[in-house]
Protein backbone atom coordinates (compact mmCIF):
# COMPACT_ATOMS: atom_id res chain seq x y z
CA UNK A 1 0.00 0.00 0.00
CA UNK A 2 1.34 3.56 -0.59
CA UNK A 3 2.55 5.30 2.78
CA UNK A 4 3.22 8.67 2.34
CA UNK A 5 6.55 9.34 4.50
CA UNK A 6 6.85 13.14 4.30
CA UNK A 7 4.30 15.80 3.29
CA UNK A 8 4.95 18.98 1.37
CA UNK A 9 4.60 22.36 2.50
CA UNK A 10 3.10 25.12 0.31
CA UNK A 11 -0.55 25.69 -1.10
CA UNK A 12 -1.04 24.12 -4.54
CA UNK A 13 0.64 25.74 -7.60
CA UNK A 14 2.18 28.20 -5.06
CA UNK A 15 5.64 29.35 -5.02
CA UNK A 16 6.64 26.82 -2.45
CA UNK A 17 5.28 23.82 -3.74
CA UNK A 18 7.00 20.84 -3.69
CA UNK A 19 7.73 18.25 -6.78
CA UNK A 20 6.55 14.82 -5.12
CA UNK A 21 8.38 11.38 -5.75
CA UNK A 22 6.94 8.20 -6.57
CA UNK A 23 8.58 4.96 -5.91
CA UNK A 24 7.48 1.92 -7.86
CA UNK A 25 8.65 -1.45 -7.38
CA UNK A 26 7.42 -5.12 -7.98
CA UNK A 27 7.87 -5.44 -4.55
CA UNK A 28 5.76 -3.54 -1.59
CA UNK A 29 8.48 -4.22 1.08
CA UNK A 30 11.43 -2.52 -1.81
CA UNK A 31 9.11 0.66 -2.18
CA UNK A 32 8.75 1.17 1.10
CA UNK A 33 11.93 0.51 2.29
CA UNK A 34 13.52 2.74 -0.71
CA UNK A 35 11.56 5.52 0.59
CA UNK A 36 12.70 5.13 3.77
CA UNK A 37 15.95 5.06 3.05
CA UNK A 38 15.76 8.09 0.80
CA UNK A 39 13.95 9.86 3.10
CA UNK A 40 16.53 9.00 6.09
CA UNK A 41 19.35 10.00 3.92
CA UNK A 42 18.03 13.75 3.82
CA UNK A 43 18.00 13.86 7.44
CA UNK A 44 15.91 16.61 8.85
CA UNK A 45 15.28 18.26 5.45
CA UNK A 46 13.15 15.55 3.87
CA UNK A 47 10.37 17.67 2.91
CA UNK A 48 9.43 16.55 -0.73
CA UNK A 49 6.28 14.58 -0.75
CA UNK A 50 7.24 10.64 -1.08
CA UNK A 51 4.98 7.61 -1.58
CA UNK A 52 5.75 3.61 -2.31
CA UNK A 53 3.74 2.05 -4.43
CA UNK A 54 4.90 -1.45 -4.49
CA UNK A 55 3.54 -4.85 -5.50
CA UNK A 56 0.19 -5.70 -6.31
CA UNK A 57 -2.64 -4.85 -4.53
CA UNK A 58 -3.28 -8.11 -2.74
CA UNK A 59 0.40 -7.84 -1.45
CA UNK A 60 2.01 -10.10 -4.27
CA UNK A 61 4.55 -9.01 -6.56
CA UNK A 62 4.23 -6.94 -9.50
CA UNK A 63 3.34 -3.50 -10.45
CA UNK A 64 -0.14 -2.15 -9.91
CA UNK A 65 -1.26 0.74 -11.51
CA UNK A 66 -4.21 1.38 -9.64
CA UNK A 67 -1.36 2.15 -6.25
CA UNK A 68 0.89 4.42 -8.62
CA UNK A 69 -2.09 6.41 -9.63
CA UNK A 70 -3.15 6.22 -5.71
CA UNK A 71 0.17 7.78 -5.32
CA UNK A 72 0.59 9.90 -7.63
CA UNK A 73 -2.19 11.63 -6.23
CA UNK A 74 -1.49 11.69 -2.73
CA UNK A 75 2.18 13.67 -3.48
CA UNK A 76 1.01 15.95 -6.14
CA UNK A 77 1.68 19.49 -5.16
CA UNK A 78 1.48 21.10 -8.39
CA UNK A 79 4.43 21.01 -9.02
CA UNK A 80 4.81 18.08 -10.73
CA UNK A 81 5.27 14.59 -9.67
CA UNK A 82 8.85 12.44 -10.35
CA UNK A 83 7.79 8.66 -10.63
CA UNK A 84 11.28 6.44 -10.32
CA UNK A 85 10.68 2.49 -10.91
CA UNK A 86 12.59 -0.41 -10.74
CA UNK A 87 12.42 -2.37 -13.71
CA UNK A 88 10.50 -4.58 -16.26
CA UNK A 89 6.50 -3.60 -15.59
CA UNK A 90 6.81 -1.15 -13.43
CA UNK A 91 8.59 0.59 -16.64
CA UNK A 92 5.96 -0.41 -18.88
CA UNK A 93 2.79 0.36 -16.53
CA UNK A 94 4.40 4.25 -16.01
CA UNK A 95 5.28 4.73 -19.40
CA UNK A 96 1.87 3.23 -20.74
CA UNK A 97 -0.30 5.30 -18.11
CA UNK A 98 1.36 8.16 -19.33
CA UNK A 99 1.01 7.88 -23.43
CA UNK A 100 -2.43 6.56 -23.08
CA UNK A 101 -4.25 7.61 -20.11
CA UNK A 102 -5.21 10.59 -18.41
CA UNK A 103 -5.36 8.91 -14.81
CA UNK A 104 -1.92 10.67 -13.58
CA UNK A 105 -1.66 13.87 -12.24
CA UNK A 106 -0.42 16.66 -15.46
CA UNK A 107 2.98 17.06 -14.81
CA UNK A 108 3.78 13.27 -13.93
CA UNK A 109 7.36 12.24 -15.24
CA UNK A 110 8.82 9.12 -15.57
CA UNK A 111 12.34 9.14 -14.40
CA UNK A 112 14.81 7.71 -15.90
CA UNK A 113 17.23 6.80 -12.92
CA UNK A 114 18.96 3.82 -10.96
CA UNK A 115 15.87 3.35 -8.09
CA UNK A 116 17.57 3.27 -5.03
CA UNK A 117 20.34 6.16 -5.66
CA UNK A 118 18.12 7.86 -7.79
CA UNK A 119 15.29 8.26 -5.08
CA UNK A 120 17.99 9.62 -3.05
CA UNK A 121 18.68 12.25 -4.71
CA UNK A 122 15.56 13.04 -6.25
CA UNK A 123 14.44 13.05 -2.40
CA UNK A 124 16.96 15.33 -1.65
CA UNK A 125 16.74 18.02 -4.29
CA UNK A 126 13.03 17.96 -4.53
CA UNK A 127 13.25 18.71 -0.68
CA UNK A 128 15.92 21.75 -1.81
CA UNK A 129 12.79 23.24 -3.79
CA UNK A 130 14.07 22.33 -6.81
CA UNK A 131 11.67 21.96 -9.85
CA UNK A 132 10.96 18.87 -12.11
CA UNK A 133 13.40 19.45 -14.52
CA UNK A 134 16.15 19.85 -11.55
CA UNK A 135 14.65 16.67 -9.85
CA UNK A 136 14.81 14.51 -12.79
CA UNK A 137 18.47 15.53 -13.86
CA UNK A 138 19.83 14.84 -10.52
CA UNK A 139 18.34 11.32 -10.28
CA UNK A 140 19.83 10.64 -14.16
CA UNK A 141 22.99 11.94 -12.42
CA UNK A 142 23.05 8.93 -10.19
CA UNK A 143 23.53 6.42 -13.49
CA UNK A 144 26.61 8.54 -13.75
CA UNK A 145 28.01 7.46 -10.44
CA UNK A 146 30.41 4.63 -10.74
CA UNK A 147 31.58 2.08 -8.26
CA UNK A 148 34.87 0.99 -9.09
CA UNK B 1 5.53 -18.34 -80.86
CA UNK B 2 8.15 -18.55 -78.50
CA UNK B 3 10.14 -21.34 -80.66
CA UNK B 4 9.32 -18.56 -83.70
CA UNK B 5 11.21 -15.96 -81.65
CA UNK B 6 14.23 -18.43 -80.50
CA UNK B 7 14.58 -19.34 -83.87
CA UNK B 8 15.35 -15.69 -85.57
CA UNK B 9 18.01 -17.39 -87.87
CA UNK B 10 15.41 -19.89 -89.41
CA UNK B 11 13.72 -19.54 -92.58
CA UNK B 12 10.47 -18.92 -93.04
CA UNK B 13 10.12 -22.10 -94.86
CA UNK B 14 11.37 -24.04 -92.05
CA UNK B 15 8.86 -23.11 -89.54
CA UNK B 16 6.38 -25.74 -88.88
CA UNK B 17 2.41 -24.98 -89.82
CA UNK B 18 1.87 -24.21 -86.01
CA UNK B 19 4.35 -21.34 -85.71
CA UNK B 20 3.63 -20.08 -88.83
CA UNK B 21 0.15 -19.54 -87.15
CA UNK B 22 1.57 -17.68 -83.93
CA UNK B 23 4.29 -16.18 -85.24
CA UNK B 24 3.95 -11.56 -85.26
CA UNK B 25 5.88 -9.72 -87.25
CA UNK B 26 5.13 -6.64 -84.86
CA UNK B 27 5.93 -6.43 -81.23
CA UNK B 28 2.76 -4.22 -80.71
CA UNK B 29 0.25 -4.86 -77.85
CA UNK B 30 -2.48 -6.96 -79.18
CA UNK B 31 -6.00 -4.88 -78.92
CA UNK B 32 -8.02 -5.77 -75.95
CA UNK B 33 -11.21 -6.35 -76.53
CA UNK B 34 -13.56 -3.50 -74.87
CA UNK B 35 -16.40 -4.91 -73.23
CA UNK B 36 -19.83 -4.07 -74.16
CA UNK B 37 -21.36 -0.49 -73.14
CA UNK B 38 -24.42 -2.08 -72.00
CA UNK B 39 -22.24 -3.92 -69.00
CA UNK B 40 -21.30 -1.36 -67.24
CA UNK B 41 -24.76 0.89 -67.76
CA UNK B 42 -27.13 1.05 -64.67
CA UNK B 43 -29.38 -1.05 -66.79
CA UNK B 44 -26.80 -4.25 -66.37
CA UNK B 45 -28.06 -6.61 -64.05
CA UNK B 46 -26.23 -10.19 -64.02
CA UNK B 47 -28.45 -13.08 -64.99
CA UNK B 48 -30.42 -14.83 -63.36
CA UNK B 49 -31.22 -13.24 -60.33
CA UNK B 50 -31.60 -9.67 -59.81
CA UNK B 51 -33.21 -9.72 -56.43
CA UNK B 52 -30.74 -12.09 -54.89
CA UNK B 53 -27.74 -10.37 -56.41
CA UNK B 54 -28.82 -7.10 -54.83
CA UNK B 55 -29.44 -8.71 -51.51
CA UNK B 56 -25.90 -10.68 -51.90
CA UNK B 57 -24.63 -7.02 -52.65
CA UNK B 58 -26.30 -5.78 -49.51
CA UNK B 59 -25.17 -8.59 -47.46
CA UNK B 60 -21.53 -7.99 -48.18
CA UNK B 61 -21.49 -4.69 -46.86
CA UNK B 62 -23.15 -4.88 -43.63
CA UNK B 63 -21.01 -8.41 -42.96
CA UNK B 64 -18.20 -6.07 -43.02
CA UNK B 65 -19.31 -3.20 -40.62
CA UNK B 66 -18.15 -4.42 -37.23
CA UNK B 67 -20.10 -3.13 -34.47
CA UNK B 68 -19.89 -2.73 -30.83
CA UNK B 69 -21.72 -6.08 -29.75
CA UNK B 70 -19.26 -8.36 -31.58
CA UNK B 71 -16.48 -6.30 -30.25
CA UNK B 72 -17.59 -7.05 -27.00
CA UNK B 73 -17.98 -11.17 -27.94
CA UNK B 74 -14.37 -10.69 -29.06
CA UNK B 75 -13.07 -9.41 -25.55
CA UNK B 76 -15.52 -12.03 -24.04
CA UNK B 77 -14.24 -14.77 -26.48
CA UNK B 78 -10.41 -13.90 -25.51
CA UNK B 79 -11.42 -14.11 -21.69
CA UNK B 80 -12.81 -17.71 -22.25
CA UNK B 81 -9.75 -18.86 -24.38
CA UNK B 82 -7.62 -17.73 -21.81
CA UNK B 83 -9.16 -18.96 -19.13
CA UNK B 84 -9.26 -22.23 -21.16
CA UNK B 85 -5.58 -21.83 -21.76
CA UNK B 86 -4.43 -20.18 -18.49
CA UNK B 87 -2.41 -23.00 -17.32
CA UNK B 88 -0.36 -23.67 -20.31
CA UNK B 89 0.24 -20.15 -20.37
CA UNK B 90 2.01 -20.26 -17.27
CA UNK B 91 3.47 -23.39 -17.97
CA UNK B 92 5.07 -21.63 -20.76
CA UNK B 93 6.17 -19.12 -18.45
CA UNK B 94 8.07 -21.01 -16.43
CA UNK B 95 11.13 -22.12 -18.01
CA UNK B 96 12.00 -18.51 -19.31
CA UNK B 97 9.80 -16.11 -17.01
CA UNK B 98 8.57 -15.27 -13.70
CA UNK B 99 5.31 -18.41 -14.08
CA UNK B 100 2.86 -16.01 -14.48
CA UNK B 101 1.80 -14.77 -17.88
CA UNK B 102 -2.01 -17.17 -17.21
CA UNK B 103 -2.64 -15.91 -14.10
CA UNK B 104 -2.07 -12.62 -14.61
CA UNK B 105 -3.98 -12.57 -17.91
CA UNK B 106 -6.45 -14.77 -16.46
CA UNK B 107 -7.28 -12.16 -13.76
CA UNK B 108 -6.46 -9.28 -16.58
CA UNK B 109 -9.71 -10.77 -19.16
CA UNK B 110 -11.96 -11.39 -16.24
CA UNK B 111 -12.29 -8.16 -15.45
CA UNK B 112 -12.25 -6.75 -18.88
CA UNK B 113 -15.56 -9.29 -19.48
CA UNK B 114 -17.20 -8.32 -16.18
CA UNK B 115 -16.32 -4.30 -17.42
CA UNK B 116 -18.00 -4.85 -20.44
CA UNK B 117 -20.75 -6.86 -18.99
CA UNK B 118 -21.80 -3.85 -16.59
CA UNK B 119 -21.44 -1.09 -18.54
CA UNK B 120 -21.54 -2.08 -22.55
CA UNK B 121 -20.00 0.42 -24.74
CA UNK B 122 -21.96 1.47 -27.75
CA UNK B 123 -18.80 1.82 -30.32
CA UNK B 124 -16.36 -0.79 -30.96
CA UNK B 125 -13.65 1.84 -30.18
CA UNK B 126 -14.94 2.26 -26.99
CA UNK B 127 -15.08 -1.60 -26.47
CA UNK B 128 -11.23 -1.82 -26.61
CA UNK B 129 -10.48 1.52 -24.97
CA UNK B 130 -12.17 0.22 -22.02
CA UNK B 131 -10.70 -3.48 -22.18
CA UNK B 132 -7.00 -1.89 -22.55
CA UNK B 133 -8.02 0.46 -19.78
CA UNK B 134 -8.53 -2.53 -17.53
CA UNK B 135 -5.60 -4.58 -18.72
CA UNK B 136 -3.28 -1.85 -17.26
CA UNK B 137 -5.12 -1.83 -14.40
CA UNK B 138 -5.48 -5.58 -13.24
CA UNK B 139 -2.97 -7.37 -14.87
CA UNK B 140 0.48 -6.66 -12.94
CA UNK B 141 2.87 -8.08 -15.13
CA UNK B 142 4.35 -6.42 -18.60
CA UNK B 143 1.53 -7.95 -20.56
CA UNK B 144 -0.79 -5.59 -18.92
CA UNK B 145 0.67 -2.11 -20.03
CA UNK B 146 1.60 -4.32 -23.28
CA UNK B 147 -2.05 -5.79 -24.31
CA UNK B 148 -3.60 -2.12 -22.73
CA UNK B 149 -1.28 0.06 -24.75
CA UNK B 150 -2.61 -2.74 -28.11
CA UNK B 151 -5.96 -1.90 -27.38
CA UNK B 152 -6.04 1.56 -26.00
CA UNK B 153 -4.24 2.68 -28.72
CA UNK B 154 -6.14 1.33 -31.39
CA UNK B 155 -9.62 1.71 -29.53
CA UNK B 156 -8.63 5.33 -30.24
CA UNK B 157 -7.61 4.96 -33.94
CA UNK B 158 -11.70 3.64 -34.32
CA UNK B 159 -12.91 6.73 -32.33
CA UNK B 160 -16.89 6.88 -31.83
CA UNK B 161 -17.59 5.19 -35.28
CA UNK B 162 -20.68 2.96 -34.41
CA UNK B 163 -19.53 0.48 -36.84
CA UNK B 164 -15.95 -0.07 -38.68
CA UNK B 165 -14.80 -2.13 -41.50
CA UNK B 166 -12.05 -4.70 -41.74
CA UNK B 167 -9.74 -2.53 -43.22
CA UNK B 168 -10.09 -0.03 -40.48
CA UNK B 169 -9.75 -2.37 -37.40
CA UNK B 170 -6.51 -3.51 -39.18
CA UNK B 171 -5.40 -0.08 -39.77
CA UNK B 172 -5.80 0.71 -36.53
CA UNK B 173 -4.52 -2.53 -34.38
CA UNK B 174 -1.51 -1.71 -36.88
CA UNK B 175 -0.74 1.44 -34.76
CA UNK B 176 -1.31 -0.59 -32.17
CA UNK B 177 1.19 -2.91 -32.71
CA UNK B 178 3.57 -0.61 -33.39
CA UNK B 179 2.84 1.26 -30.28
CA UNK B 180 3.43 -1.89 -28.44
CA UNK B 181 6.73 -1.98 -30.25
CA UNK B 182 7.76 1.14 -29.29
CA UNK B 183 6.69 1.29 -25.38
CA UNK B 184 8.81 -2.56 -25.33
CA UNK B 185 11.35 -1.19 -27.37
CA UNK B 186 11.73 -4.32 -29.25
CA UNK B 187 10.65 -5.57 -33.05
CA UNK B 188 9.66 -8.67 -34.54
CA UNK B 189 11.94 -11.89 -34.10
CA UNK B 190 12.97 -10.48 -30.34
CA UNK B 191 11.03 -13.43 -29.07
CA UNK B 192 7.72 -11.61 -27.97
CA UNK B 193 4.23 -11.05 -28.55
CA UNK B 194 5.19 -8.89 -31.81
CA UNK B 195 6.27 -11.93 -33.38
CA UNK B 196 2.28 -13.18 -33.32
CA UNK B 197 0.99 -10.22 -33.37
CA UNK B 198 2.96 -8.56 -36.53
CA UNK B 199 2.24 -11.18 -39.00
CA UNK B 200 -1.38 -11.63 -37.68
CA UNK B 201 -2.51 -8.01 -38.09
CA UNK B 202 -1.05 -7.90 -41.90
CA UNK B 203 -2.56 -11.33 -42.84
CA UNK B 204 -6.10 -9.22 -41.25
CA UNK B 205 -5.90 -7.76 -44.90
CA UNK B 206 -7.32 -11.27 -46.32
CA UNK B 207 -8.89 -12.42 -43.85
CA UNK B 208 -9.84 -13.05 -39.75
CA UNK B 209 -9.51 -17.10 -40.30
CA UNK B 210 -5.96 -16.12 -41.78
CA UNK B 211 -5.10 -13.79 -39.26
CA UNK B 212 -5.49 -16.41 -36.86
CA UNK B 213 -3.77 -18.80 -38.16
CA UNK B 214 -0.40 -15.97 -39.00
CA UNK B 215 -0.65 -15.96 -35.36
CA UNK B 216 -0.38 -18.96 -33.99
CA UNK B 217 2.59 -19.89 -36.51
CA UNK B 218 4.06 -16.80 -35.45
CA UNK B 219 4.06 -17.86 -31.50
CA UNK B 220 4.76 -21.28 -32.84
CA UNK B 221 7.96 -19.73 -35.04
CA UNK B 222 9.40 -18.26 -31.32
CA UNK B 223 10.63 -21.53 -30.29
CA UNK B 224 14.05 -21.20 -31.89
CA UNK B 225 14.47 -17.99 -31.19
CA UNK B 226 16.78 -16.34 -28.76
CA UNK B 227 14.84 -13.52 -26.46
CA UNK B 228 16.22 -10.47 -26.10
CA UNK B 229 13.42 -8.46 -24.32
CA UNK B 230 12.20 -9.00 -20.88
CA UNK B 231 12.86 -11.43 -18.00
CA UNK B 232 13.52 -13.98 -20.34
CA UNK B 233 16.39 -12.04 -22.52
CA UNK B 234 18.68 -12.74 -19.15
CA UNK B 235 18.71 -16.52 -20.00
CA UNK B 236 20.64 -15.67 -23.26
CA UNK B 237 21.08 -19.00 -25.17
CA UNK B 238 19.01 -20.95 -22.57
CA UNK B 239 15.77 -19.33 -23.61
CA UNK B 240 16.46 -21.02 -27.00
CA UNK B 241 13.47 -24.13 -27.57
CA UNK B 242 10.52 -22.66 -25.60
CA UNK B 243 8.29 -20.99 -26.95
CA UNK B 244 7.31 -17.57 -25.95
CA UNK B 245 4.37 -17.14 -23.82
CA UNK B 246 3.42 -13.66 -24.73
CA UNK B 247 3.02 -14.90 -28.51
CA UNK B 248 1.31 -17.63 -27.66
CA UNK B 249 -1.13 -15.66 -25.89
CA UNK B 250 -1.79 -12.66 -28.42
CA UNK B 251 -2.26 -15.96 -30.90
CA UNK B 252 -5.21 -16.56 -28.59
CA UNK B 253 -6.60 -12.61 -28.91
CA UNK B 254 -6.93 -13.20 -32.82
CA UNK B 255 -7.99 -17.02 -32.39
CA UNK B 256 -11.20 -15.19 -30.38
CA UNK B 257 -11.92 -12.91 -33.01
CA UNK B 258 -11.59 -15.71 -35.70
CA UNK B 259 -14.24 -17.50 -33.67
CA UNK B 260 -16.72 -14.55 -33.39
CA UNK B 261 -16.49 -13.51 -36.80
CA UNK B 262 -16.82 -16.72 -37.90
Amino acid sequence: MSAETAAGKGPDGGPEALVGIVLVSHGKAVAESVAELAVGLAGGNAKAPVTAAGGTPDGGLGTSAELITKAARTVDRGAGVAVLVDLGSAVLTVKALLAEGDELPEGTRLVDAPFLEGAVAAVVTASAGADLDAVASAAAEAYSYRKE
Amino acid sequence: MGRAGADARATVGALTCQDRLFARESTAPLPVPSPHPYLSSPQFVPYPYPYAYRRSQEQHVTETALDAALFIRWMQAAAALVDREAERLTELDSPIGDADHGSNLQRGFTSVAKALESEPPAAPGAVLTTAGRQLISTVGGASGPLYGTLLRRAGKALGDAPGVTAEELQAALRGGVDAVAQLGGSAVGDKTMLDALAPAVEALGTSFADAAEAAEKGAVDTTPLQARKGRASYLGERSIGHQDPGATSSALLFAALAEVTA
